[in-house]
């Protein structure tokens, strides 16, 4: 999740009032942001992303501001009209068809604000924008612009300029293979035949969204005064929603936000500052927070939130989370404070029951340490070595593809190899090393996935006089304590010494395995102890007992 | 009579790093192998068949050695090739081990100062030997029979007779030492893991169970993620490549999930306002949350089983590398109640009672964010000995566009998952993480009763 920096002094400006740091930082938290770091005058908070109109000093402290009581109720944003247009020209709309667009003036910048509005800008492509998937936003100095301004698409060879961080010109394609800014986003604009830009009047390129701006007419400093913004996307109501984010926080900086009309064929005027509202439910809110709050105990935790509320409830144009009133009543409880929610448990009768499998593994657990065995809890994932290759088995995994390592590349399908590694793992340690472990198992089946699971349980005896008889005594003592009886079946497993392995077979159903670890596998583990295992499905008796 | 003496010594040995690169060559080698051809890294990192980090120490490691030629696309140099064709320090090194750390000469010295640095390719055990020597009063004793009347064990035989009533038993030194015995024992974290269930079936709950891998349509689309969410990217979810895909429930399901995705449905929400994709639904995941649960389990409700309580505890799934904090299998536990009077003061009332049994008696409640949880709450417990706030987990109550698709109506639901290892680390002091799993026999074996 996004991680903001600003400075603290300017956060206090915005708020309106000088908080001690305790109540900043216990008012932070209670925001609904959460606070990483309060550093002289730098503050660090983390902005989850249902809030990106708080990815900003300006953004944050609009939203401290209410939230302490300052400035409270909808904030008004004036918009004057610019009368400047951008054209949208056919050719984009198999590309990257929309765009919203403004003007802001009179800005003073200063390395403070510049810093800011870079941070909003990398901070909302990051997270609102999908890494510039969704919406790119560029911003550029309006001294060098001559209006009106077309967003266009063109062949990649035919689009020529200076990229920012460059000093040669390029055409599309070698910006996309050689700036370092086209390697990175190369992959949104694959396939296409035409790439966009902003051009102006000048025919001069401010841009090739999304990837990097015009050296020439796309850099802000402290001398710019007005900025023409753009962002482009693919869903028009996003973009209008982020650049309300960007100029509200340009006027809370203190500029002035001027509208621009858009030409797709038909007219559109973007920024819409104009508040949304919506209908809002008393009693759902009084209900869902288990509170008794009147209207104007609503009115005023609302406007604590920095929204309206008369009939219904006025939504600042900047907020890009609201899509049920369940959101609202959200803000309601923040406002509300979640600090002064007194806690209480409802006296609702319900039966309580465990799991039939998890009290059956329960016993199970019970009865085999009353056999003097260890319990250990592995991994589900394994190396697929581990299950087949080290066991001299080649059986069909459930693999994972995007492993953390190749340690843990597949998903177990049977227990004692991981009890072998743990064997493996603990040869400095004192003898008998007799474990047990219930585990999952997996396996491709006929299921909603198409992996099977089972509950299993793997039981290894080691030491120099382990042999067959042992475990086959606890096969014997573990079964009798279920009420079971068993038959063994002479088979042929890969991991065991030949005419020293079992099936286990109760009530006809084949349960499991139990026998003498072959040398050859145990030389694999690297252990120089014998081992006598057996494993069985928990799953298939549980069906049975 | 007997001179004890105790020699510890440090022994170097592979750890699950070095294991594999034994086996498979140093990722700088490998990284190297593949660099015949001019590559990109992501084309070096799949030749190779390399991780994010070990690309990344390769680079650092060949740059050292000006192996390689940076660029957009990897030029491996003269030096390069004199490299790959040299056994390296650290591999003949690693081909000696296991060794004395006090027996190192100064060339092992140097690859073992290097691999040290490097993410667990060798790790050091203590060894510990005792030797034990007859002394020379000892050896005095040793070829003298003793002869007394004392009787040494009590025996069938002894007692049988009654030959022990004109004898007397030899006196023992009780504070000798005794030989160890091993118990069998429940794992502690087991242990742990069955009181936290106590917990929640003191309190009425009942209990959800189900697999551990799923298709993301239960782990993220019916708990209205956004196929768009950074959760479900690779770097955040272990997916299944094999069976790659999974099978969607009901027609009329999909659809209404579908539908409440786009816009909303009939939720009174607005909804995400983008197109779902089938396909993304039918993917394997291993489960990220017991969540996942809780939307089976509502999906199957019916109204006469309302009100009703249901918790799970068990092992979810995120794609971190492991190290003193992060573990890629963890243990959550997750609580649902299912209640048309259910509110807010109720979920921070099951969840205050569950952390006070838990040892934590004061637990604070911060706004937070879940796509499928409004209002959300981060949950803080304050821990007495470290003296300060601790982030154990989320949890809320579910948004109608979770509960509307699956149970048909929008009732209140409280929901709850915080992760449970850090709690029992805490309880068992155990300062990395990667202990729980570790099964460090002597560890299993001594540690204390879990003993609430």
């Amino acid at each position: 999740m996004p991680t903001i920096t600003a400075s603290k002094q300017a956060l206090e400006k915005y708020i309106g009032k000088k908080l001690s740091l305790e109540e900043l930082k216990d008012r932070i938290s209670m925001l609904g942001t959460d606070l990483e770091s309060i550093e002289n005058d730098e503050v660090n908070v983390e902005i989850f992303p249902d809030r990106p109109d708080m990815l900003s000093a300006e953004g944050l402290g609009r939203a401290l501001s209410s939230f302490v009581g300052v400035n409270t109720g909808l904030k008004k944003y004036e918009l004057k009209k610019s009368g400047e247009k951008v054209i949208i020209e056919d050719s984009v709309k198999n590309v990257r068809p929309y765009t919203a667009c403004a003007i802001v003036k009179n800005l003073k910048f200063d390395d403070e604000k510049i810093k800011q509005i870079i941070q909003l800008q990398e901070k909302l492509h990051v997270t609102y924008g999908k890494n510039r998937k969704r919406a790119a936003i560029g911003v550029y100095p309006m001294e060098k612009i001559k209006f009106p301004i077309y967003f266009r698409a063109l062949k990649p060879e035919d689009i020529k300029f200076v990229p920012l961080e460059s000093e040669k010109e390029m055409n599309g394609r070698q910006i996309l293979s050689s700036h370092p800014a086209g390697r990175d986003y190369a992959h949104l604009l694959e396939g296409k035949d035409k790439f966009p830009i902003f051009i102006d009047a000048n025919n001069e390129i401010l841009s090739m969204p999304p990837i990097i701006n015009s050296h020439n007419t796309g850099k802000i400093t402290e001398e710019t005064k007005e900025v023409f913004i753009e962002c482009s996307g693919f869903d028009f109501n996003v973009l209008k929603k982020t650049l309300n984010i960007i100029v509200t926080s340009l006027a809370d900086m203190g500029g002035e936000i001027y509208s621009m009309e858009l030409d797709y064929g038909k007219k559109e005027i973007t920024p819409d500052l104009k508040p949304e509202e919506m209908k809002l439910d008393e009693n759902y809110v009084n209900k869902l927070l288990g509170l008794d709050l009147s209207k104007s105990d609503i009115k005023k935790y609302l406007e604590r939130m920095g929204f309206g509320y008369d009939k219904k409830v006025l939504i600042p144009s900047y907020r890009a989370d609201i899509m049920h009133q369940c959101d609202i009543a959200e803000d309601i409880a923040i406002s509300y404070g979640y600090e002064n929610f007194k806690e209480e448990i409802p006296n609702v009768s319900t039966l309580a029951e465990e799991d039939k499998i998890e009290i059956f593994k329960r016993k199970v657990s019970g009865i085999l340490i009353g056999f003097g065995l260890l319990e250990t809890n592995t991994y589900n994932l394994v190396n697929e070595d581990l299950v087949n290759k080290n066991m001299g088995l080649d059986n069909e995994l459930v693999k994972v593809k995007n492993p953390v390592n190749i340690e843990y590349n597949s998903l177990r399908s049977w227990m004692i190899p991981s009890l072998l590694k743990v064997l493996q793992d603990n040869r400095n340690y004192d003898y008998p090393q007799n474990l047990f472990e219930i585990g999952e198992v997996f396996k491709k089946g006929d299921t909603e996935t198409g992996v099977e699971e089972f509950t299993r349980v793997g039981i290894v005896k080691c030491h120099n006089n382990s042999n067959f008889t042992e475990v086959k005594q606890i096969l014997e003592g573990f079964l009798q304590s279920l009420g079971l009886k068993y038959e063994l079946k002479e088979v042929e497993h890969n991991s065991f010494i030949a005419g020293r392995v079992g099936r286990i077979i109760v009530n006809d159903a084949k349960v499991g395995y139990i026998g003498e670890i072959h040398p050859k596998v145990l030389v694999k583990f690297g252990l120089e102890m014998p081992v006598a295992a057996m494993e069985l499905n928990l799953s298939e008796l549980f069906k049975i007992v | 009579m007997l001179k004890i003496k105790k020699e510890s010594k440090e022994l170097i040995e592979l750890d699950v790093n070095g294991k594999n690169y034994v086996k498979n060559g140093l990722p700088e080698k490998r990284f190297l192998e593949v660099l015949k051809e001019e590559l990109s890294l992501d084309e070096i990192k799949e030749k190779a068949k390399l991780n994010k980090d070990e690309i990344m120490v390769s680079l650092g490691h060949l740059k050292k050695k000006s192996a390689i030629i940076l660029g957009k696309k990897l030029k491996i140099t003269d030096q390069g090739k004199k490299y790959l064709e040299q056994e390296s320090l650290e591999e003949k090194f690693l081909k000696k081990l296991p060794l004395e750390v006090d027996k190192l000469n100064d060339e092992e010295k140097n690859a073992f100062n290097e691999l040290k640095k490097r993410k667990e390719i060798i790790k050091i055990d203590l060894v510990k030997d005792v030797f034990v020597n007859l002394t020379d009063l000892g050896k005095k004793f040793q070829n003298i029979k003793i002869k007394d009347n004392f009787i040494e064990q009590v025996n069938q035989k002894l007692l049988k007779t009654g030959s022990w009533k004109n004898k007397r038993f030899r006196r023992y030194d009780i504070s000798s030492f005794a030989p160890k015995y091993y118990q069998g024992k429940r794992h502690f974290v087991n242990q742990a893991l069955d009181y936290v269930k106590r917990i929640w079936l003191d309190m009425g709950f009942k209990e959800m169970k189900g697999n551990l891998v799923g298709t993301s349509f239960w782990n993220f689309d019916a708990l209205f993620t956004s196929q768009e969410h950074s959760v479900r990217d690779l770097h955040d979810t272990f997916f299944i490549s094999n069976p790659e895909k999974g099978k969607l429930p009901s027609k009329e399901l999909v659809n209404n999930i579908k539908k409440t995705h786009e816009d909303g449905w009939t939720t009174g929400s607005k909804g995400w306002q983008y197109k779902w994709n089938e396909e993304e639904a039918k993917k394997n995941v291993l489960r990220t949350h017991t969540t996942i649960l809780s939307a089976q389990t509502l999906v199957n409700l019916k109204k006469e089983d309302l009100p009703a309580k249901f918790f799970s505890v068990g092992r979810c799934f995120r794609n971190e590398s492991l190290d003193w904090s992060h573990l890629f299998e963890f243990n959550q536990t997750e609580g649902i109640v299912i209640d048309e009077d259910a509110n807010l003061r109720n979920l921070i009332g099951y969840l205050k009672e569950f952390f006070a049994k838990m040892g934590f008696p004061k637990a604070r409640f911060r706004p937070a964010y879940f796509p499928y949880t409004e209002p959300s709450m981060e949950i803080d417990v304050y821990h007495p000995i470290h003296k300060k706030w601790v982030e154990l987990g989320g949890a809320g109550m579910f948004r109608p566009e979770v509960v509307k698709p699956l149970l048909g109506k929008d009732i209140p639901v409280l929901a709850w998952g915080p992760g449970i290892d850090r709690i029992i680390t805490d309880a068992y002091k155990i300062l990395d993480i990667r202990e729980l799993y570790k099964n460090d026999i002597k560890q299993l074996r001594e540690i204390k009763q879990w003993m609430k």
